[in-house]
């Protein structure tokens, strides 16, 4: 009995992620290593990875800054009521319950142009909608709940003690902040940065339609995928997620290295 | 810096900033879709929403979401199962690549799914032989959200399974229970919540798919055309205002399932 679940198991994860992946990995040199660099270098295969680089590291440095804060004071601020903090802390999941796609339609509505606010921030030569901010926008959006969640527990676990004896016994907030709580939080905050790094290196719904897909300027590495796939072009977009296949795994590692060092 | 933090303005400015950041990225959105949608009356909306198009596409998605979800806790709660209690080999390398859909772009996924049982495969090939396809049709919808949804009920069974004392099974083994009556009466009880909120998660999450589902499904409205998919297609044919009243549709659903979830965590919880 204990053989054939094993067994089924293995089945499972064989056909459903490992077939998949290696697939992913084969067919990228249909053509040799040549056909590989040759789709790899077109301009906007370069430009789509750029665009998504920009798009990761402010997302990330953003969302990892403002979650923090977010998570420190859903847990420990006394300025805010009861009530107050448990609706905050169920409006945190709500871009969970959004479809990526309507995530980005919310904000083609509201800053789209031809809105108040669109039109207002094209006058002062600030263009949102089918530009680099929209998106950056869109994927902050979907990836705002992976920080909070994961800094939110720690908090929790680790009570106010600590923290309550640093600053009777002198300490200031911001030091009491790095010397007592940053250690305690530090596995959580790296657990949350390299989830929302896999996040928003991978958000497509959202930017599709933010983008426009506009190609060599909007254009990010998995809407260019997306679009090599529509014009026929497998081995192309083969190769570009396998760039991207083979930064997941990368970050799947560093997942797994940082939940076990989070357990400690 | 240290008295620049204790100051009373600057904390109040700090305070200020972050909450209107939340409040701006979250919940400004929200409520803008769900004006937007009546923004034109009550009649465009009963319009977008009662197009059969639009209609059969949210019936779709959910009936395809039920199926890849049930499919989801029968393996999920098999493999969480298999993981926590036997010891075999290669089980860490099977635990850490559980969470391979949650790093993996949605997109490729979707473009995994197209080579391996698209019409050139020859996976492919047979299934059309045999007379039944599936890339372009509704299985390759259903395994497109099977493949992203796949950690979910595994991650929300195994802590359950992990803190379960396992003297009550124990107890129930030496009171002469078969292993299947222990399994139903006295394991399943236990991680039931978890079986229940992992397949909430999983099926908002299928409902929101689109990226997997727009590179296989074909999106042949009527037919193979969920309702992200159809969203999409509004915009990009330019009737926000449309789109708009799909979402909100779609989107109070998905609260309804959301806010069940934080009922049964809570529950869970307050015991």
């Amino acid at each position: 009995m204990k053989k054939l679940w094993i067994s089924l198991t293995y089945l499972v994860f064989i056909v459903l992620l490992i077939i998949p992946l290696i697939r992913i990995f084969s067919g990228s040199w249909a053509e040799g290593w040549e056909g590989f660099v040759e789709a790899l270098t077109r301009p906007q295969s370069l430009h789509a990875l750029w665009m998504t680089t920009i798009i990761v590291v402010s997302v990330t440095l953003l969302n990892t800054i403002f979650g923090v804060m977010l998570a420190l004071y859903l847990v420990r601020a006394t300025w805010l009521g009861k009530r107050l903090k448990q609706l905050l802390n169920s409006l945190v999941d709500l871009p969970f319950a959004v479809s990526p796609v309507i995530g980005g339609l919310m904000i083609v509505l509201i800053l789209g142009p031809n809105t108040i606010m669109g039109v207002f921030f094209e006058d002062i030569g600030f263009k949102v909608v089918y530009a680099l901010p929209g998106m950056i926008l869109a994927t902050l959006f979907v990836t705002f709940p992976l920080m909070v969640r994961e800094v939110m527990p720690v908090l929790q676990e680790i009570g106010t003690q600590q923290e309550e004896a640093a600053s009777t016994l002198g300490a200031y907030s911001w030091y009491t902040f790095w010397k007592v709580t940053w250690p305690s939080i530090r596995w959580g905050v790296i657990y949350g940065v390299v989830l929302t790094v896999a996040r928003s290196m991978g958000e497509f719904g959202a930017v599709l339609v933010v983008s426009g897909n506009i190609m060599n300027k909007t254009q990010t590495a998995t809407t260019l995928v997306y679009q090599d796939v529509e014009n026929f072009n497998v081995l192309a977009a083969n190769s570009v997620a396998l760039v991207l296949a083979a930064v997941s795994v990368g970050l799947l590692l560093l997942m797994e290295w940082a939940k076990k060092r989070k357990g400690h | 810096m240290n008295l620049m933090f204790r100051s009373r303005w600057w904390s109040f400015g700090f305070r200020s900033t972050i909450m209107l950041y939340f409040v701006v990225l979250i919940v400004l959105p929200i409520i803008g879709v769900y004006t937007h949608s009546f923004s034109l009356g009550w009649e465009p909306f009963w319009y977008s929403v009662s197009d059969p198009l639009a209609w059969k596409a949210v019936l779709l998605t959910i009936r395809l979401a039920v199926i890849a979800t049930l499919i989801n806790v029968f393996i999920g709660t098999m493999i969480a199962w298999v993981l926590i209690r036997y010891r075999f080999f290669g089980r860490r390398f099977l635990n850490s690549l559980v969470d391979l859909p949650f790093a993996l772009p949605t997109a490729v996924g979707g473009l995994m799914i197209l080579l391996l049982l698209g019409p050139n495969s020859w996976i492919g090939e047979l299934s059309e032989r045999l007379g039944f396809e599936i890339v372009f049709h509704e299985p390759a919808i259903v395994i497109a959200m099977l493949f992203v949804t796949f950690p979910f009920v595994i991650r929300a069974v195994q802590p359950l399974l992990e803190e379960m004392d396992q003297s009550e099974e124990e107890a129930a083994y030496t009171l002469g229970a078969s292993k299947a009556k222990t399994f139903f009466q006295v394991i399943f009880p236990t991680i039931l919540p978890g079986i229940l909120s992992g397949a909430m998660l999983a099926f908002s999450r299928g409902l929101a798919e689109f990226g997997a589902v727009v590179l296989v499904a074909g999106n042949i409205p009527g037919k193979t055309l969920i309702a992200s998919v159809y969203i999409f297609g509004e915009v990009e044919s330019g009737n926000p205002q449309g789109a708009a009243a799909v979402s909100v549709l779609l989107l109070t659903f998905s609260f309804l399932i959301l806010w069940t979830v934080n009922v049964i965590q809570s529950r869970r919880a307050g015991k």
